[in-house]
Order: structure tokens, then C-alpha cells, then sequence
């Protein structure tokens, strides 16, 4: 524990020690959610789901599948826009890997706690969809163009929402730094989900639209697109957007437990102990969440393009401005 | 070296952290895979039939309009950030302000709802 603290003290060492931490935790959340989503999909389907791989539970199913991933020939279509198709995942992979910076694990424990936290997790989490664009544009195949167009048209739809119920969080915490909207939490007494009700669920929506996640999976829908935007990847260019998807579900969920639901605070515990048990509960509470996307998959149809447009414009919008108001209103008046 | 210089290096870090990972998992991955391309490898992918056309077509993007407000919004999230921050300090006068402002472009979106563009034909 000495040693550590020596050690990141030196600004060098803990950037480098923090680069290695990322770059392991992303692949491990990435199967993690892999995985829980082929199981609870086949739980809720009645299916057995993965099996054979690894024995028991077919743990190792999704390893198996990173090993075939590896083999697989790396094919790029003829009409293929060829620079732009090599960056798009190099794109969607930056934007993903950018959002850890800033989530909270556990009190102090943050790769970097910038002042403006939450704005710049909104900023940097919209650079994945410049990549679903590039690669849509990139795969000269109409449908890819399609579902890219749907990705850019979904994220200008469901930014402001996702935007306007973090506001109403901001003003409640009076800062945007990610800590301070823990600590905010923690020194209110209460998660701001208990006043901020209406902007966690219009958060919710919201984040599931900008992971285009089903009912809101547009860019992809298998039944009308082939594949979306993906269409003509192979190989290890086309894991690391399933990648960058599963990672992003946990991001997103890990700041909407930040902003409504105390981060890594659980009321009862005492502080000695929630420097190690932080991360834990920061990430169990995450998890939930993201259960809760697995299981609204199998639980929605998918809404149509202009469904999908005017629950934004004419609903989201208006509740989530309405509750930046009201939220004004209390925190100035009482 | 000033805390904001250190911040912007370690988001600058996470940035090409992504790129990096992709590229050495692509070069591991170029030892190990096999490469035979073919004419029919090269082919857009149709659900199997032949391609129509060439691979670009025109497209009519309904939701442009949908652009051009979100832009109206998008800066007015901008605004509204600061004064969230301060909205105990600046108290009733910032918070007239904020509802004031916030209206002006509500009245913009009820024009836009007026006008049928939010109606998709």
C-alpha cells in the first residue's frame, strides 16, 4: 500500500500504471457483459445458452470466441472508402477507453478527476457514434450507409435528454466534477434519484438510445439492414465495436449510478471500509443496471425511425427542460 | 507541471490508449489469420444475392431539420451548465434569467411542432 502511494505520486509512473489498469479492465468488462448477456438471454429465451466451452456453464465461451476472432481473415470490401474503414474502430475504441477517465471507483480512487467531469463524459461519449458514421459510410454497402445515417440521427435525438437530466443533477450537486456529485450524495444523506426520479428514467432512456441498445437498436436491425453498419467487418475490426458496445453499457450505467444513485456510496457503510469496498459497490450497482439493459432486450419490440424520433423531440426534450427548471426552482427558493 | 496540463495528458493518454489497442490486437492477429482474397471475398454483402448498383445511394435523410434544432439545443446545454453550477449563488436573478432564456427556444420547438416538421409523412 506504501510502495503505491509512492508510486503514484509520480505523475509518469501512475499515468502508466493506469493505461495497463484500462487496458485490462476493458477486455474483462467486455466478456464479463459478453457473457451475462448469451446466459440471462437464454434463461429468458428457456434455452440453455453456452455449454460445451470450458466445461461447467461454458465459461469459457467467450474466450473461444476472441481465439476465433484472431483467425478470421480481415476482408475489406472492394468499394470500400479503405482509410476511413481502417479508423472507424480505432474511433469508436478511443471514445470508449476516453469514458473511463472519469468514473468514480471509490472515494479518491479515479484515473483523473477533471472539473468538468460530467460534461466531458457527455462530450467524449458521443465520439463512438462519429465512428458507427465513418464505419456506415465507409463500407460502400447501402445498408451500413443507412444504419450509419439512423446512429447519427439517434445520437442528435437523445444527446439532449441524456444532457438536460445530468444538468438538473449538476444543479443539485453545485459542481461537475465526478467526485463532487458523490460527495454531494453522500453529504445530502440521500442518492438524488429520490428527487431526480423523472431525470433518472429520462436518463435511462436516453442512454439506451445512445448505446443503441433494443427497443432503440435502429442502426443495426438485423431484419431490416442485414447487419447495419457493421455489415462488412470481420474479423478483429468487427470485435472491437461488440467490444466498445458491452464496455459503453458499463460506463454509461456506472455514470448514471454516479449522477442518481450515490456512486460508490452505500448508506451504513463506514468510511474505512469503503475505501476497498468503493469499487466494489460502485461496480455491483453498475452491473444492475446493465442487467436491466440485457433484460429490456428481451422484453421491448423495436420502436420505429420516426417513433424513436418523436418520443425525443415531443416527450424526452420537454420533461427533462421541465425538470431542469423545477430543479432551478427548489434549490433556489427553498 | 500545472494539475490542468496533467489532466488534459492523461485524457490525451486514454485517447491514443484506444487507438493503440486496436492496432496491436489488429498486428497480433495479422501473424495468426490467414490470407486469401478473392474477387467474391471483395463483394458487398446483400444477404447473398448479387449487389444492386454501386455500394454508395442516394438516401433521404428525413431527419436534417431534426439537425438544425439540435444544434439551437445543443448550445443552449452549453449555457445552462455554468449557471448550474452557481444557481445558489446567483439565486432568483439567475434563475429568471435561465427561464427566460430556456422559453425562448422552447417557443422555437413549439414553432418546429406547429410548422408539422416533427411529423414524420
Amino acid at each position: 500500500m506504501e510502495l503505491l502511494t509512492d508510486l503514484m505520486s509520480n505523475f509518469w509512473i501512475a499515468l502508466v500504471l493506469k493505461l495497463l489498469v484500462v487496458a485490462l479492465i476493458i477486455p474483462l468488462i467486455g466478456m464479463v457483459i459478453g457473457f451475462a448477456e448469451m446466459k440471462l438471454s437464454a434463461k429468458m429465451q428457456a434455452r440453455v445458452g453456452p455449454y460445451f466451452a470450458g466445461g461447467r456453464w461454458g465459461w469459457a465461451q467467450l474466450i473461444a470466441d476472441g481465439v476465433k476472432f484472431f483467425q478470421k481473415e480481415d476482408l475489406i470490401p472492394r468499394d470500400a472508402d479503405r482509410p476511413v474503414f481502417k479508423v472507424a474502430p480505432i474511433v469508436v475504441m478511443a471514445g470508449t477507453v476516453a469514458l473511463f477517465v472519469v468514473i468514480p471507483w471509490g472515494p479518491g480512487v479515479i484515473f483523473r478527476d477533471l472539473d468538468i467531469g460530467i460534461f466531458y463524459a457527455l462530450a467524449i461519449s458521443s465520439l463512438t457514434t462519429v465512428g458507427v458514421l465513418m464505419a456506415g459510410w465507409a463500407s460502400g454497402n447501402k445498408y451500413s450507409l443507412i444504419g450509419g445515417l439512423r446512429a447519427a440521427g439517434q445520437l442528435i435525438a437523445y444527446e439532449l435528454p441524456l444532457v438536460f437530466s445530468a444538468v438538473a443533477v449538476v444543479i443539485m450537486a453545485g459542481t461537475m466534477s465526478m467526485q463532487g456529485i458523490v460527495e454531494a450524495q453522500v453529504s445530502a444523506g440521500y442518492p438524488f434519484v429520490l428527487l431526480q426520479l423523472v431525470g433518472f428514467v429520462v436518463f435511462m432512456i436516453a442512454a439506451l438510445a445512445e448505446l443503441s441498445r433494443i427497443p432503440f437498436d435502429l442502426p443495426i436491425a438485423e431484419s431490416e439492414l442485414v447487419m447495419g453498419y457493421l455489415t462488412e467487418y470481420s474479423g478483429f475490426r468487427f470485435l472491437f465495436f461488440f467490444l466498445a458496445e458491452f464496455a459503453n453499457m458499463f460506463s454509461m450505467s456506472a455514470i448514471a449510478v454516479t449522477l442518481f444513485l450515490g456512486g460508490w456510496h452505500l448508506p451504513g457503510i463506514p468510511a474505512d471500509v469503503l475505501e476497498f469496498a468503493g469499487p466494489l459497490i460502485l461496480i455491483g450497482k453498475s452491473f444492475l443496471l446493465v442487467f436491466a439493459m440485457i433484460w429490456f432486450r428481451w422484453t421491448f419490440p423495436r420502436v420505429r425511425q420516426d417513433q424513436l424520433q418523436s418520443l425525443a423531440w415531443k416527450w424526452l426534450i420537454p420533461i427533462s427542460l421541465a425538470n431542469v427548471i423545477l430543479t432551478g426552482v427548489f434549490k433556489v427558493v427553498l | 507541471m500545472s494539475t490542468y496540463f496533467e489532466s488534459y495528458l492523461t485524457v490525451g493518454a486514454f485517447v491514443a490508449l484506444g487507438a493503440v489497442l486496436v492496432l496491436v490486437m489488429l498486428g497480433v492477429a495479422a501473424v495468426l489469420r490467414p490470407s486469401k482474397p478473392k474477387m467474391t471475398k471483395a463483394e458487398i454483402y446483400e444477404c447473398g444475392v448479387d449487389p444492386v448498383g454501386t455500394g454508395w445511394s442516394q438516401t433521404y435523410v428525413r431527419y436534417f431539420v431534426f439537425g438544425l434544432l439540435f444544434l439551437i439545443f445543443d448550445v443552449e446545454a452549453v449555457f445552462v451548465f455554468p449557471w448550474a453550477i452557481a444557481a445558489e449563488e446567483l439565486g432568483m436573478f439567475g434563475l429568471i434569467a435561465i427561464i427566460l432564456f430556456t422559453l425562448t427556444l422552447v417557443e422555437g420547438l413549439v414553432y418546429a411542432a406547429k410548422k408539422g416538421v416533427l411529423q414524420w409523412e
